[in-house]
Order: structure tokens, then C-alpha cells, then sequence
């Protein structure tokens, strides 16, 4: 049951001579059994139900066990070790689980009412109670306040993030990278009351794509900001002086070692901000107007976004409505993961070897 | 290289959409025509912005949808964002009528009508809705409950399906042993407001709270929008909830029905309408602010209800707005639209009011 | 083919670089000096814009604006105060981190460090994906899926720990509530947390893990004597992120909780409410002086924001290890 394993000094006083004990492969499965085991008797006897309750215990014995087996053979050090390798996947478990779940969920109610014609049909003269119609209207409108919300945060967002990094020294710098804090903070729902009574109520321009497009900048600006004040700081310095040392002034230095250095960084900072806002809801009720018609234009008039449609449907209520609603959900979803893959491909396209940011 | 590369990338995403609004104008279709259309609508064209009550919304898409498809030059746009905005959004010149579920009040008049300056802004009753008392609770056969009883459910008086007070109005039903889940709405709501108008009218002893469109009372538990309790409602066990007549029937949930003195009325379309016909008009001229009496004792007046106002301008729409909204208006007002609201799970307005209603259409310029 | 073999390559044989780049560093300078500056104005208008809606709102408030839990600002005469908002504002957005930046870090590292290549891009991806749903299918999965199935592990928590105020629920009932909202906010902030660690983590000096490993230390001991402390700033900026948005989620949170104004500590009873999602729910149906109250509240939860921002930003600086800043 003991593998032959090279004797480090750290592992306390072996008695044992050169060969060092080690736990066999076998003791995960036979600890996971036994916490299993101990979690359906639990929930025989006890009065913890369910299957989560059941579920939880199941994990926590199996790791008690586990991690105190190891620790009566490998000792303190490797033991501690398997405990935080076993903690780590769990979590990661963990994380996944709710994942699955709302996907699924949305997978599952959404499903039905995919089609193509879901996708190039509006809404217009579709009523609450039939099924059929489409979110058309909804994904141009998605896509068009997107994307003016990007071309404007995305590059003052590098832009500060580039200031507070390289040169940013002294009180106003220091002001800057507070407020920048403070933004990511800022509610989406204050954000969209922001650009309604400023714009829209004082300077009186109308509710639309446009609208919707710079409070959803707002809120992205921060983001796009932080993520690539920290990526610009994790870029090591001996680049940076390499490039000095060849007589590279400090703004190419900037554009053409450190930016591209840290780009894929970027890019997931963007691509976090903009998913991030593509499912805002609040702020594109304050600031555009619900239309259930196809208008091209987001500088003027109602225009319709895949949040606002999947609100309206589900306060319609009927169950055909609500079937779209989730509809509209797994067209968000598809859609940015669409967008993931491309970008990520393009990070990987423009930066070779370096594109790919995960090991 | 790279540059070169963005560019490409740029243009690609440039061509994409503008090839999606290309073929934008191919998407507007209907595919799904939605009930008849009385070939009688006289058209306009142009397009018109209108927001407002959550209430109305669905009979408002059902008669936007029946309008555009016989005037296919015409667009009306409404968002249910609420009375309050509605009516914000009216004052301020965005919108050419606003739906509210309650006439205009005295604080927001002058607003509204400086937006219809040189004219006034006048309410013209539309849509009417019942509350109903849904409930889901399993082997109930029928429900029957008075005013008083309502109030003690929705304050958390009564606690128990089988408290005698309960089983006093419903001789020979047998009621389950179980607490009640009582849900009303956590968002301020004109649904709200009109149930407590017509618990403080019927109960004010066991309603002693102000009327509101905020929840006054301890107890239950809270759900957003119509759609929110009646999602409460249909998830959990032994609950009971106010929602309107149309999410009732559209989650097939059993209706309570009320003794207003007069003997159990069922909670239907037909029955809210004789209540809604019955109210008498507080308003001056054309405009036509109901005051609906809950305490109305009838065997087949339903007492619950609600009616929805349009907003609008007598005279002082902007000439573009002003022949579309006087067109829709006049075919909402018409008997065939009104009387596909009762399939929607709305109540029409009938009888004097509808008449004058249709009078107040006429008149705006 | 690195940038600097480019770089080489492109200034050799290039005009002297002195000249042409003169004008270069203060243009540049002052680009970004402006955008810099840009971010600050918006953030300065917003605050003005929040004050100068809600001072009338407040002047006529004959309640007290931060110890009443009342909320009726359209009554007259008009009385509101935010006592019940910020308790459950702080109580959700503090469980919520609490729950979400562990579970969040150990994603990261996991998904780093502790699997093979593939698996951690397919995990990333997958956990990135979440941050693509809308909040409020978010709330509408909270309230089919996720409250049933907690019901009974907060019984549970009722029955064996009640002694404890913040487990015990008096009213039978546990849906609806303030835990349940911090949860259901706990994984929605879950996937920026974890991207935002992710990507700071794997930058972790490979050398010096290789190091520690070399004299004998086990892979956690690596991890936690390199990458984490590499990466806790970024960690902390992550958590701040995350926190940003659990402190203004509207529509999930008003789609949960039941909305009432007390502060309740049993947190597993129906009740809570928060600065957002009271926004949320009455926004639409509020006067004047009740859109005036509601601004006041944005701006209560805006100078919040800045104080929590604020305390992290003291905590990184004390701390930071400039890893290759100019």
C-alpha cells in the first residue's frame, strides 16, 4: 500500500529509513465511499433531508476522512497539503453547480421557442397570448447600443488606465484612480437615472439606442479601467526598460511593449465589462423607449434590447410570453458566448503564443 | 499587419450591421394576426409614442396589434413603465397619451396641462380591470369571502384556512388545516391602491390604513408585479393573492368570490362591468374622472376593480401626433374593440360612460 | 517573434529618435491626462446631479432621512427614512462577498494553477458564461430553483443553531428572504471575482513557484507563499469589483426579497430591502417628492460605495508589491 517516494527532511522524523509512506491512490474513492456512506446513514437517522443537505455532508465527511488518513501517514505537511488541493476542487465544484443549474434552467425553458424565425421575427402585431414572434427588433437594438457603449468606454478606458499606471504620480493621479474605484461601484439603475433626467428631461434629446448606449458606457468605463490599470501592473518592469535601454521614447514604449504585453489581459477586462452590461436591465428601461417594432436607428426613436424584451415579456405574463422570455435569456447567453469565442480567437489571431492567457 | 488587420476586423463588424438593418424592414411582419379587426377603423399613418399602466398593457398590445395590421402606415409604441411615469412622460412631451390607473391628481395637473397648452389635459377611461382574490389551495371546491374577512387575511388576523371566520361565510366547504400564504405586492402598484380603496370603503375597522399604492399591512410576504405573485401564487401551497383578472386566467387559478351584502358574485369580466358602468363621472367636460363605489350591493356586481385612464390633450397635440391618437383612440372607444377586451380578461366600459368616452374621443383636435 | 525584436526592427534605420518622439510623450501624456479627467467629470456630474434632485426631497422630510425605517415620501406630510435600506443593503452585499470571494479565488487558482490547461479554459469559460445572464432571469432562477431547495437546509440551521439570532426564523416561513437574495447575488458576482483573480493569478512568476517547489515545498505551500500573495491585490481589486455590483443589483433582488421596511436580524425570515431594489420597485409609481427620496437613497448608496472603495484602496496600497510599474 506504500509507494517508494525520495526522503525529504521536512516530512518530521521517520523511523522508517529512506522509504517515506505514502497514501495510495486508492484512499480518494475509499474516503469519498465512506463519506457517502456516513451521509445516507445521517440521513436516515437525523433529521438533515434533501439531497443538498445530503449532498454536503457527503463531501464533508469524505474529506475529514481523507485529509485524516493522510495525515496519519504522510504527515502535517503533505496532509495539509491534500486538504487544500481537495478544498480548492471542491470549491470549484461548488462554483459549478449554480452554473449548471441557471443554465440548464435557461436552456431548458428557452429551448422551445428557438428557431430561426424566433430570431429574424419581430414582435410587431404579435399579441401577449399567441406564440410566434421573434426578438428581431430586440438583438439589433442589443447589438447596436453595444457596440457605441463600447467604442466609447473601451478606449478612455485604456487610455486613464494607461495615465494611472505609467504616469500617473501626485495628487491627481491619485484623485483619478479614486474615482475610477468609486464608478465601479455606481448602481446600474443610477446610472440610467443619470443619463435620463441630464439628457433626456434638461437637454431634451430623445429617449433612444443612443441614450442607452452611454449609460451603459458609464457603467462599463470603470471596468474596462480597473481591469487594465491591473493588467498594465502585472506587465514586469524589465520590459518596459529593456525598451528604454534601446532608446524607445515612453509613449511607443507604452503602445508597443506594455500594451500588447498585457493585451489579452485587456481584452478579457472588456469582454467582462461588456458581458457584463449586455443583461443590464434597469438602465435600458430608464433610457430607452420599449417598441415592439424593428427600428434600425438607436439615434432616434423606441428602441428595442434583448433585457427590455425579455422584461416585457415575462411582466406579460401568459405563459406563451414567458416562454419567449426565456427564449430571450438563451439568445443572451449565445450571443456572448459567441462573442467570447471570436474574441478570444482574436486575441489569439493578433498575439500568437501570448494570446492565450490561461496555462 | 496588425493595423491592417483591425481595419479588416472593423470593417467586417461594420458590414454586419449594417446588413442587419438592411434587412430590418423585411422583419416587421406579423406573423401571428391576432383576433379580427373590424374593417371600420379610420386610418392614419405616422407613428406615436404612449406609456403608462402596467394594468392595461396586454389590452393595449392586443388593440395596438389590431390597429397596425388594418393601418399598416401606422406605429404606436407603449411601455407599461407605470402610472406615475406614465404620467412623467406625458408632462414632459414624450408620449401623446399616458395610461394611468388613476385620474390625473391635483399635483400633477398643472404639468400636464402646460404640455397641452393652449388646451387641457383631459382623462378618458379605456380599459377596466378586475382584482380578483386567487387562490391555490388543493381540494378547496370554492371560495366565498366578505369584505371583512379580507381584511383580516391581509393583515394577518387570520392566519388559518380553517379559522371559523373563513368557515362561517363557506357553509358545508371543508377548509384544509394550514396556515395561509398571503401574498400581496412589494412594488408600489394602482392595483395596489384600488384593493385598499375598497378594504377601507367595505372593512375600515379591520382596515384601518391609509390608501396607497405601497402594501400597508404586517405580514405575508411580498411579490413584484401581477406577474410576480401569480408566479407566488402557482409555486406555493395554501396562498392567496390579489392579481388581476386576466394573469388569473391566464394561470388558471381559482377565484375567490365576494359578498359585498348581496350574496356571492363570481369575479368575471361581465360582473366588474356592471360596477365600472355604475360609477358616476367626477370630472368636468370632457373629462372623465370615475369615482367607483366598492361598497356597491348587487347579485351581480363584482366589486373589485379598477379602472385605467387614457391621458391626453384636448387640443395641443402636436399636429403629427394629434390625428393618430385621435384615430386609435376613436377605434379603442368603438363597441368591437371594447368587447375584445372580455377575451383578454379585461372589463370593457359600458353603457352612459362608454358614451360619453366615445363623445371625449371625438372631441380632441 | 516578441515586441521587442519588432521594435528593434522598426527603429533601426528609422530618423533619429529624439526628434520625432519630442512631441510624442507630452501629446500622448496629455491624452490620457484627459481621459483620465473625462472619468472624473462624469463621476462628479453624477454626484451633483443626485444631490441637487434630492435636496428639495429631503428639506421636506419631517422623518428622520437615516434612523426611520418608514418609506412614505408621497404621503404629506412626507416621512421616509433609510435605516431598514442600508441594513439590508450591507447585510446582502457583505454575505454575499463573503461567500463569493473565497468560492471565487479558489476557482481562480484552481483553474490556474491546479488543472491541466484545457480543463481550466473549459472551467474559465464556463464561469465567464455566467456573467452573461440577465439579472433578472437571475432572480426568476432564485425563485423557482434555488428557494425551494434552501428551505430546508434553513430549517435546519432554525431547529439546531436558533440560538444564534441571525438563524432563527419565527415566522415558519423561509422564503423570500434577505439570505436567500445574498446567495442568489453571491454567484451572480461569483464569475467577476473569479475572472478578475484568474487573470491576475496566472501571471504569477512562474520562477518562483519553481523555486519553492525545488526546496521542498508541496504545491499548496507554493501557492500560498507565491501566487497568493502576488496576487492579492488584484485579488482584492476583484472583490471590490464584485462588491460594486452586489451593492447596486436592482432587478434580481427586488425580484426576491418581500420588501419590507424593518431591520430584521433574523435574516432567514421574508422581509429585507435594499438601496437598489427599492429603487427598483418605486421608481414607477412615485411623485415628485418620492422621486426626490428615492434619488436621496442612490445617493446614500453612491457615498457608501465610496467609503468601502475607499478603505480597500488604503488596504492595497499598504500592501501592494509593485510588480513592474514605471
Amino acid at each position: 500500500m506504500s509507494s517508494d517516494t525520495l526522503l525529504r527532511p521536512a516530512d518530521g522524523p521517520s523511523a522508517v529509513g529512506l522509504r517515506r509512506r505514502s497514501l495510495a491512490r486508492s484512499a480518494l474513492p475509499i474516503s469519498a465511499a465512506a463519506g457517502v456512506a456516513i451521509a445516507v446513514i445521517g440521513a436516515l437517522t437525523t433529521d438533515i433531508d434533501g439531497v443538498a443537505g445530503t449532498m454536503v455532508v457527503a463531501v464533508l465527511a469524505s474529506i475529514v476522512i481523507y485529509v485524516t488518513w493522510s495525515l496519519i501517514v504522510e504527515g502535517r505537511q503533505r496532509a495539509t497539503d491534500r486538504f487544500a488541493t481537495t478544498v480548492i476542487a471542491a470549491a470549484a465544484v461548488l462554483a459549478l453547480v449554480p452554473l449548471v443549474s441557471v443554465l440548464w434552467t435557461v436552456i431548458e425553458r428557452g429551448i422551445a421557442v428557438l428557431g430561426l424565425s424566433f430570431l429574424t421575427d419581430s414582435m410587431r402585431n404579435v399579441s401577449a397570448r399567441s406564440a410566434g414572434g421573434g426578438l428581431f427588433h430586440a438583438l439589433l437594438g442589443t447589438l447596436e447600443q453595444v457596440a457605441i457603449a463600447t467604442l466609447i468606454s473601451v478606449p478612455i478606458g485604456i487610455l486613464t488606465a494607461i495615465y494611472l499606471v505609467e504616469y500617473g504620480r501626485g495628487r491627481v493621479a491619485k484623485v483619478i484612480g479614486f474615482v475610477v474605484d468609486v464608478m465601479v461601484g455606481v448602481p446600474s439603475i443610477i446610472a440610467g437615472l443619470f443619463i435620463f433626467t441630464g439628457l433626456v428631461l434638461t437637454l431634451g434629446l430623445p429617449r433612444s439606442g443612443l441614450a442607452a448606449a452611454f449609460a451603459l458606457a458609464i457603467l462599463m468605463l470603470p471596468v474596462v479601467t480597473r481591469t487594465t490599470d491591473e493588467m498594465l501592473r502585472v506587465v514586469p518592469n524589465d520590459l518596459r526598460e529593456a525598451s528604454y535601454a534601446l532608446g524607445i521614447p515612453k509613449w511607443r514604449t507604452i503602445t508597443k511593449v506594455v500594451l500588447p504585453a498585457a493585451l489579452p489581459g485587456i481584452i478579457t477586462g472588456a469582454m467582462l465589462a461588456v458581458a457584463r452590461v449586455t443583461g443590464e436591465t434597469a438602465p435600458l428601461l430608464l433610457t430607452t423607449f420599449l417598441t415592439q417594432s424593428v427600428n434600425p436607428n438607436p439615434l432616434d426613436g423606441p428602441q428595442a434590447s434583448i433585457p427590455t424584451f425579455v422584461w416585457d415579456q415575462i411582466t406579460s405574463g401568459t405563459p406563451a410570453s414567458l416562454a419567449r422570455a426565456w427564449g430571450g435569456a438563451l439568445v443572451l447567453i449565445l450571443f456572448v458566448t459567441v462573442f467570447y469565442a471570436t474574441a478570444r480567437l482574436a486575441s489569439w489571431w493578433f498575439m500568437g503564443r501570448r494570446g492565450m492567457s490561461v496555462r | 499587419m496588425r493595423s491592417t488587420r483591425t481595419a479588416q476586423i472593423a470593417a467586417l463588424g461594420a458590414a454586419t450591421v449594417l446588413a442587419l438593418s438592411a434587412c430590418s424592414s423585411s422583419s416587421n411582419t406579423a406573423s401571428t394576426p391576432s383576433g379580427s379587426s373590424s374593417g371600420s377603423i379610420n386610418c392614419a399613418t405616422g407613428s406615436i409614442k404612449a406609456s403608462g399602466s402596467t394594468a392595461q398593457k396586454n389590452a393595449i398590445t392586443e388593440w395596438i396589434n389590431a390597429y397596425q395590421q388594418a393601418c399598416t402606415g401606422a406605429t404606436i409604441d407603449y411601455q407599461a413603465n407605470g402610472s406615475g411615469a406614465g404620467i412623467t412622460d406625458f408632462s414632459n412631451g414624450q408620449t401623446s397619451f399616458a395610461g394611468s390607473d388613476s385620474a390625473l391628481k391635483a399635483e400633477n395637473r398643472p404639468g400636464a396641462d402646460a404640455r397641452c397648452s393652449p388646451g387641457a389635459a383631459i382623462d378618458i377611461p379605456m380599459v377596466g380591470g378586475a382584482i380578483t382574490l386567487a387562490y391555490k389551495v388543493d381540494g378547496l371546491s370554492g371560495l366565498t369571502l366578505t369584505p371583512p374577512v379580507i381584511a383580516k387575511i391581509f393583515n394577518n388576523k387570520i392566519t388559518k384556512w380553517n379559522d371559523p371566520a373563513i368557515a362561517a361565510v363557506n357553509p358545508g366547504v371543508t377548509l384544509p388545516d394550514q396556515p395561509i400564504a398571503q401574498f400581496h405586492r412589494s412594488d408600489s402598484s394602482g392595483t395596489t391602491e384600488n384593493f385598499s380603496k375598497y378594504l377601507k370603503a367595505t372593512a375600515p375597522t379591520d382596515w384601518p390604513y391609509e390608501t396607497g399604492k405601497d402594501w400597508p399591512a404586517p405580514g405575508g410576504q411580498g411579490s413584484k408585479g401581477n406577474d410576480g405573485v401569480t408566479a407566488s401564487l402557482t409555486a406555493t401551497a395554501n396562498s392567496i393573492g390579489y392579481i388581476e383578472l386576466s394573469f388569473a386566467q391566464d394561470a388558471k387559478l381559482a377565484t375567490a368570490k365576494v359578498d359585498n351584502g348581496a350574496g356571492a358574485v363570481e369575479a368575471t369580466s361581465q360582473n366588474a362591468a356592471v360596477t365600472i358602468a355604475a360609477a358616476p363621472i367626477t370630472g368636468t367636460g370632457n373629462d372623465l374622472a370615475l369615482k367607483i363605489d366598492y361598497k356597491i350591493s348587487a347579485p351581480n356586481a363584482y366589486p373589485i376593480v379598477l379602472v385605467t385612464y387614457e391621458i391626453t390633450c384636448n387640443k395641443g397635440l402636436p399636429a403629427d401626433q394629434a390625428t393618430l391618437t385621435k384615430s386609435f383612440l376613436t377605434y379603442t372607444a368603438s363597441d368591437a374593440a371594447q368587447s375584445t377586451l372580455v377575451d383578454l380578461g379585461y372589463v370593457p366600459i359600458t353603457g352612459v360612460v362608454l358614451t360619453k368616452v366615445k363623445a371625449a374621443v371625438a372631441s380632441i383636435l | 517573434m516578441t515586441a521587442t525584436d519588432t521594435l528593434v526592427h522598426d527603429e533601426l534605420g528609422a530618423a533619429p529618435a529624439s526628434r520625432k518622439a519630442r512631441w510624442g510623450d507630452p501629446i500622448f501624456k496629455a491624452v490620457t491626462l484627459g481621459a483620465g479627467i473625462f472619468t472624473v467629470t462624469i463621476m462628479f456630474a453624477i454626484g451633483l446631479f443626485l444631490l441637487i434632485r434630492a435636496l428639495p426631497a429631503l428639506a421636506n422630510n419631517s422623518g428622520n432621512f437615516l434612523t426611520s425605517s418608514t418609506w412614505l415620501p408621497d404621503q404629506s406630510p412626507p416621512v421616509f427614512g433609510i435605516a431598514a435600506l442600508l441594513f439590508g443593503t450591507l447585510v446582502t452585499a457583505s454575505l454575499a462577498l463573503l461567500m463569493a470571494v473565497p468560492v471565487g479565488v479558489a476557482v481562480a487558482l484552481y483553474a490556474s494553477h491546479y488543472a491541466t490547461p484545457r480543463l481550466g479554459k473549459v472551467l474559465a469559460f464556463l464561469v465567464d458564461l455566467l456573467a452573461a445572464v440577465p439579472s433578472i432571469i437571475f432572480g426568476l432562477w432564485g425563485l423557482a430553483v434555488l428557494m425551494p431547495n434552501m428551505g430546508g437546509l434553513l430549517k435546519w440551521l432554525n431547529d439546531h443553531l436558533g440560538f444564534i439570532p441571525i438563524f432563527q426564523n419565527t415566522t415558519g416561513i423561509y422564503t423570500k428572504s434577505v439570505l436567500i437574495a445574498a446567495v442568489v447575488l453571491a454567484i451572480m458576482i461569483l464569475p467577476t471575482v473569479s475572472s478578475v483573480s484568474r487573470e491576475v493569478l496566472v501571471q504569477a512568476p512562474d520562477l518562483q513557484i519553481e523555486a519553492a517547489l525545488a526546496v521542498g515545498a508541496t504545491k499548496w505551500e507554493s501557492m500560498r507563499m507565491v501566487v497568493l500573495p502576488f496576487g492579492r491585490p488584484g485579488i482584492i481589486s476583484a472583490a471590490m469589483l464584485g462588491l460594486g455590483r452586489a451593492l447596486g443589483e436592482t432587478i434580481a433582488v427586488a425580484i426576491i426579497l418581500s420588501a419590507l421596511f424593518e431591520v430584521n436580524w433574523h435574516i432567514s425570515e421574508p422581509g429585507g430591502n435594499t438601496f437598489a431594489a427599492n429603487i427598483a420597485l418605486k421608481w414607477n409609481e412615485a411623485g415628485t417628492n418620492g422621486l426626490g427620496a428615492l434619488i436621496a437613497s442612490g445617493l446614500v448608496l453612491f457615498l457608501i460605495t465610496l467609503a468601502v472603495n475607499l478603505v480597500a484602496r488604503m488596504v492595497i496600497n499598504r500592501r501592494r508589491v509593485k510588480e513592474g510599474t514605471a
